[in-house]
């Protein structure tokens, strides 16, 4: 690697850190009630949490933005875990079905447990989160099994995604009243719902997530050549596919559980880091999603809340607006390239 | 044992289907192996059965003496390595980092290269010359450039035997010879067993050791190229039902026009060629003579024309069979000289002259 490239993915990563500290400040002191700084940083560091702006800062704010944050990252390191299992740039957990998959499992199981009375633990949420996460996930590598092309690769995500969220309404239509009001709000998609104990719960998620990560950078590496060409170099090719659907799963299931559909993140911010860094090396493009992740869902979060404040937005629609024309442009830029 | 890699009543396939059945191969060190034979014949699949990627419908691969499924991922990509049909389009990749993915069955479990890895990436580049490239996006390059830089990803892995399905398939003819030299260099530098198939038969003749040649699911002759290219067993393999294959020079021949000779030609020495290709591209049946069996006209001349009247070789060309020429000679439309006389083809003259006397000579450019 030369010191120009070095140079640049310094950079990147310092703009990137900046960014989303920025963010989250703004996101603490933004909102119905405005911060200024002083006060700010008296809640966050003084020992008595009991003053109505140390609650705010406690109890909503700081949490939210955590999970806004946290969840991001992880939508987005799934994206860019799909786009490389399917050397597809517009692959993504969204588009693939696998977050209406997780989503239709949660609500069943959410409705079962309540009409039984059972209070669902966030664990619980995350368990039926992967398993509807790894059966819309099945069905898409039945499909690609058979399809070949990334357009209708992507055509069958969708569809097994409508099916899915068709369903998800369904159920959430005929459920019980005192149901509906909880469901519906966590349906549409949103970063407030998520207290300090779910925090917590998909915090040791995410991380052992990552961790997996770290270790599937290298076979990553070398499958973006191929999977002939990585299974010559040493690739256990079933191993490294099962772990990857696993963990990237896992990780949109993640968000699926405590934050609702969150669409786009998973595939505009791994492409947008793609040209920030000039690469798509696994080592740099990890790091860089989660990070970049992170501070693309804290802008969103923030517009949400405080566009048409007091009325929130749904975050999938801020995150929609932002990164739906990060898709047409990636598919622009390759259809112009094809020709060429 | 020499053998670095060898195999017992090995059959190859997919799942249930065989497609190359009781498969006796084996490469050494420091020389090249090739695969020919018609399409589908099942080469690609032996390759990658070789390689691991593909498990055997029966027998065994051994390599280094084991065999093959018991080595470990790690074990076996430090010993062969390949270069694969598939075009790799990787995003965002530059030619360096291309190579050193090779460096995977070396490096630890986060794949960060150690000075050792970066020299070794270093001195493959060097070697197959394409430092220079280094900082291009793998995308941007050309075929020739692509090929150099996979074969300097596949030097990476250090590999003792490498496998190669159709490097030069997309090549130019400067670029195939290149890559070939290139690699005969590196198989006697490194003493590497390179097992390749290929599709242009000239060039297997020229740059293989030994030669397998597969064909209706088994192997139907292994041996050297001297062995393979001759008695027409090139035609015999490939089913040549139209054209033909001259073994000797490597050239590959359209079939020939039928029907009664409309045009002859008095040729030699080379001189003749172009004008019998020119005939058999405009579909005009054409007789040629005299030539002598050793003549360099005579192979193209018999594979083209309905009628060849030829001699003895390193002799006069003789009155009798100039008088045959004459014969058939009239009864042809027209008439082409593209040769000079000496004392070896004299009676042809006789040719040249009832021609001319007729009106029946033509030049090369009023064909047709």
């Amino acid at each position: 690697m030369t010191v120009k490239n070095k140079n640049r993915i310094a950079r990147g990563f310092l703009l990137l850190a900046v960014l989303t500290l920025g963010l989250a400040c703004l996101n603490l002191a933004a909102g119905s009630t405005r911060i200024d700084t002083a006060a700010l940083l008296h809640a966050l560091f003084s020992a008595d949490r009991t003053g109505s702006t140390a609650r705010i800062v406690w109890d909503i704010r700081l949490p939210r933005l955590l999970a806004a944050a946290l969840l991001g990252g992880a939508l987005s390191v799934s994206g860019f875990l799909l786009q490389t299992f399917f050397a597809n740039p517009i692959a993504g957990p969204f588009v693939l079905g696998v977050s209406s998959g997780a989503k239709l499992t949660v609500a069943l199981t959410m409705i079962f447990c309540l009409g039984r009375g059972i209070v669902l633990n966030s664990w619980g949420l995350v368990a039926a989160a992967f398993i509807g996460a790894l059966l819309s996930m099945g069905f898409v590598l039945l499909a690609a099994g058979r399809v070949k092309g990334m357009a209708r690769l992507i055509v069958c995500g969708v569809m097994i995604g409508y099916i899915c969220s068709a369903t998800t309404d369904f159920v959430v239509t005929f459920a019980d009243d005192s149901n509906l009001v909880n469901l519906h709000h966590w349906s549409m998609g949103s970063f407030a719902g998520v207290g300090w104990g779910a925090l917590g719960t998909a915090a040791v998620t995410v991380c052992a997530a990552l961790l997996c990560c770290v270790f599937l950078a290298k076979p990553m590496g070398a499958y973006q050549l191929g999977e002939a060409c990585a299974a010559g170099m040493g690739v256990n090719i079933r191993r490294f596919r099962l772990a990857l659907i696993g963990v990237s799963s896992l990780l949109s299931a993640c968000v699926t559980a405590f934050a609702g559909p969150v669409s786009f993140v998973g595939i505009a911010v791994p492409q947008l880091m793609k040209r920030l860094f000039a690469t798509a090396r696994p080592q740099i493009m990890l790091p860089a999603c989660f990070l970049g992740g992170a501070g693309f869902c804290l802008g969103c979060d923030l517009i949400a809340r405080t566009l048409f404040a007091p009325t929130e937005l749904a975050i999938g629609s801020v995150t929609a607006v932002f990164g739906a024309p990060v898709v047409i442009w990636v598919l622009l830029r390759r259809s112009g390239r094809e020709r060429a | 044992m020499s053998e670095l890699l060898y195999t017992d009543k090995l059959s190859v396939g997919y799942g249930d289907r065989t497609v190359v059945s009781d498969i006796a191969l084996s490469a050494e060190p420091g020389q090249i192996l090739c695969l020919i034979g018609p399409n589908g014949a099942g080469k690609s699949t032996l390759l990658k059965t070789l390689l691991r990627l593909l498990p055997p419908t029966a027998g065994a691969v051994y390599l280094e003496g084991k065999e093959l499924r018991t080595y470990s991922e790690r074990e076996l990509a430090r010993r062969s390595a390949a270069m694969l049909t598939g075009r790799p389009e990787p995003e965002l990749m530059k030619s360096a980092e291309v190579v050193a993915a090779g460096r995977y069955p070396y490096t630890g479990r986060l794949g960060i290269l150690s000075e050792e890895d970066r020299r070794v990436v270093r001195e493959s580049m060097e070697k197959v010359g394409v430092s220079e490239l280094a900082d291009t996006d793998f995308t941007h390059l050309s075929d020739g450039q692509r090929q150099r830089v996979l074969l300097a990803r596949a030097l990476c892995q250090e590999p003792r035997l490498l496998i190669l399905d159709e490097p030069t398939s997309f090549l130019d003819i400067r670029h195939k010879l290149d890559f070939l030299q290139l690699l005969r260099e590196l198989v006697r530098e490194r003493q590497l067993a390179v097992v390749m198939s290929m599709h242009e038969l000239e060039l297997a003749q020229r740059f293989a050791d030994r030669l397998l040649c597969i064909r209706d699911g088994r192997v139907d002759r292994a041996g050297s190229p001297e062995e393979i290219f001759s008695g027409g067993y090139i035609e015999r393999l490939y089913g040549l039902a139209r054209g033909s294959y001259d073994a000797l020079a490597g050239t590959a021949e359209a079939g020939r026009m039928e029907g009664a000779p409309q045009v002859f030609v008095i040729g030699g020495g080379g001189s003749g060629i172009p004008v019998y290709r020119l005939l058999q591209r405009l579909g005009i049946p054409f007789a040629a003579g005299v030539l002598p069996e050793n003549d360099l006209d005579t192979p193209t001349a018999k594979a083209l024309g309905v009628q060849v009247i030829t001699d003895r070789a390193n002799e006069p060309v003789s009155a009798a069979r100039a008088d045959e020429a004459l014969k058939v000679l009239a009864s042809c439309e027209y008439a082409v000289c593209t040769t000079g006389f000496g004392s070896v083809n004299r009676e042809n003259r006789r040719l040249l002259e009832y021609a001319g006397k007729r009106g029946m000579l033509r030049g090369m450019d009023e064909i047709g």
